[in-house]
């Protein structure tokens, strides 16, 4: 009971790391058809920011260290969400197989970057101690790391879904992934929304490598490709550019993976996971809360 | 005429590789580490020629029949793995081995194309990584015992044919596989041209339009996936040879990517041109490292020389430049060469 407990704060963590993530890809394919394959390469980069900032700030003490950390990989996610819209994508825009091949090479060139310079191993992300602790409720053992992640992503969901909702911007987003051509039709300039949704999802991508790096206690290179592909999982059983499908896939995935790991054989988890993604797009292509099939 | 002139060449470049190994001994520096006679040498230009391979097999699913997949990295595993298992766990000779090897891969590639090919697109592509992926993390975690794990598997030299043992011999090895890389560029060439090749392109073009004069472009898409499965299973096997171990690795989503960013260095729907990023990509993936005890790089700061090392760096740039140039790659920019010298002739 008490290990289940647990279990359940972790997963949520996790989830809270796969929504943030998968957000930004989920809106970015519903409104621009593009699969931005170079959303796990900004996700690291927000990791690595926060290695940076939690190493050579040393004057400070850590928690405001982390404060400033989730503030500057925002900044650089949202930075580099801009660059990859404006710079690349702009010109080739109609043409999305294109635009999927220029990010998975932006992806592999910032990754690769990465590894070049500071190395493919792991490096530990120095934490605040209340980070590291843990609570006891009742017989439960609770890790302080993982709370404050699902927490901060509940949060973030928060934000971003009432941003989609009550804000006008997000009404063009949401009427974009359903009809593009109508929106354009009705005179608004979509492009702008591209950018919108490139620099918001980016940034929250950015925000996700830090969580992720706080959740795993390490950063390295390939801590976006390895998420990349469960962030596929979550968008696409919740179903394509909505926030809340996101959100509660993200929940579905991150606790039946990490509960078959730990109480299945090692990795059963996982392999379920992927077997789950093939039966959805196979079996309700559209997803949980999605209007529209994935092609 | 241009047919003439590029069938030619590559007759040429052909010949030229098989004699390599007896012609006279140069010096490539940079691209080759030692004499190009030397065993060293002739294992690095291996590698290049298998990732050639394998590069073709994806660009006739690609290129050709306009079918994107991830998970194109299981077929090529699958020839890595299945024969190093059935040699291990049971002793048996290498040729069987690959022989029943590429009877599994056709086998699962049926089953496994009948299930994606009921969607198209990203979704296809969705589909198939979910299985290579599957395939990795089994292969990674090994629960079932006999996939080797973390460590993968090592096939020792004494368990491969006479030929391929000694690595003095790496000619040998090498003319497998430039034996491979002709014979599924044939086979690829010829499925290309035939009638059945024109029904692939139009099902690339416009599949609906394809099945409205009563061609089934599932049927189609689904002999294609096949065929593509099965040699990129057989350039696997080679590799097996080359480096004697199936790893993990090999099966991995970054691998999965990694083959599409090399047909679209060479330059995707041309089989010459997928073979050359492949080949391009292969020695790269082991020249790079080395290129860092010249003097070039001892000079530069190592922010600078450390991401130029790296492999995956330089094709993702490459790829990223070529995209905003041209989207039919290194082959693309070759073509345009001779006409625009023409057209300066004319002009």
């Amino acid at each position: 009971m008490d290990a289940a407990f647990s279990l359940l704060v972790s997963s949520l963590g996790l989830a809270g790391i796969y929504f943030m993530l998968a957000v930004g890809l989920s809106l970015i394919f519903g409104l621009m058809h593009v699969l931005n394959l170079a959303h796990g390469a900004v996700f690291a980069l927000g990791a690595y920011v926060a290695l940076g900032v939690m190493e050579s700030m040393t004057g400070l003490p850590a928690t405001p260290r982390l404060v400033i950390s989730f503030a500057a990989a925002a900044v650089v996610g949202a930075l580099a969400g801009f660059l990859i819209e404006r710079v690349f994508l702009r010109a080739t825009y109609g043409r999305s197989y294109i635009q999927m091949v220029l990010t998975l090479g932006l992806a592999f060139a910032v990754t690769a970057c990465l590894a070049g310079i500071l190395g493919h191993d792991p490096i530990q992300l120095p934490l605040p101690s209340w980070y590291r602790d843990v609570t006891v409720i009742g017989d439960s053992r609770l890790a302080n790391g993982r709370i404050f992640i699902a927490a901060f992503a509940a949060v973030a969901f928060v934000l971003v879904w009432s941003f989609m909702r009550r804000s006008s911007h997000g009404l063009v987003i949401r009427a974009g992934v359903e009809n593009r051509s109508m929106v354009q039709a009705l005179g608004i300039d979509v492009a702008k929304s591209f950018t919108l949704v490139f620099v918001l999802g980016s940034a929250l991508a950015g925000i996700g490598g830090v969580l992720a790096a706080s959740f795993y206690g390490t950063v390295s290179p390939d801590l976006g490709t390895r998420q990349l592909i469960f962030a596929f999982i979550v968008i696409i059983i919740g179903g394509l550019g909505t926030v809340e499908g996101t959100a509660l896939a993200a929940v579905v995935v991150a606790v039946m993976q990490q509960y078959l790991n730990f109480y299945g054989p090692s990795g059963s988890g996982d392999i379920v996971t992927i077997v789950l993604l093939a039966a959805v797009v196979l079996l309700r292509p559209r997803g949980m809360l999605g209007k529209k099939a994935l092609a | 005429m241009r047919f003439t002139r590029w069938s030619t060449l590559l007759v040429l470049v052909v010949v030229l590789l098989a004699a390599l190994p007896v012609l006279p001994a140069f010096l490539l520096p940079g691209v080759l580490p030692a004499p190009s006679t030397a065993p060293t040498s002739l294992q690095v230009l291996a590698v290049g020629l298998t990732f050639a391979s394998l590069a073709m097999t994806f660009d006739i699913l690609h290129g050709y029949t306009g079918m994107l997949s991830f998970g194109h990295v299981l077929w090529f595993a699958l020839g890595l793995y299945a024969p190093a298992v059935l040699m291990r766990e049971w002793q048996w000779g290498f040729f069987q081995a690959v022989a029943v090897s590429l009877i599994v891969t056709a086998l699962l590639a049926v089953l496994v194309g009948l299930i994606a090919l009921r969607v198209v697109g990203i979704a296809f592509a969705m589909v198939t990584l979910a299985f290579a992926e599957a395939f990795y993390l089994l292969a990674k975690n090994n629960p079932v015992g006999f996939l080797g794990g973390d460590e993968g598997i090592n096939v020792p030299a004494s368990s491969l044919p006479e030929r391929f043992q000694a690595v003095a011999d790496a000619k040998y090895t090498y003319w497998l596989a430039l034996a491979v890389l002709v014979l599924i560029a044939g086979v690829l060439w010829y499925c290309a041209g035939s009638r059945a090749g024109r029904v692939w392109l139009a099902v690339r073009e416009n599949a609906q339009r394809a099945e409205s004069i009563g061609l089934q472009a599932t049927r189609f898409r689904l002999m294609v996936f096949i065929l593509a499965a099965v040699l990129a299973s057989l350039a696997g096997s080679v590799y097996l040879v080359i480096v004697r171990g199936a790893h993990s690795e090999m099966a991995s989503a970054d691998f999965a990517l990694l083959i599409l960013l090399m047909v679209m260095l060479g330059g995707s729907g041309r089989l010459w041109g997928a073979a050359l990023g492949g080949f391009v990509y292969g020695v790269a993936q082991l020249r790079l490292g080395a290129l860092s005890t010249t003097d070039l790089f001892e000079s530069a700061p190592s922010w600078v020389a450390g991401p130029l090392q790296e492999p995956q760096f330089a094709i993702g740039v490459l790829v990223v430049v070529l995209m905003l140039i041209t989207p039919g790659g290194l082959a693309g920019l070759l073509e345009r060469l001779p006409r625009r010298r023409e057209s300066a002739l004319r002009g």
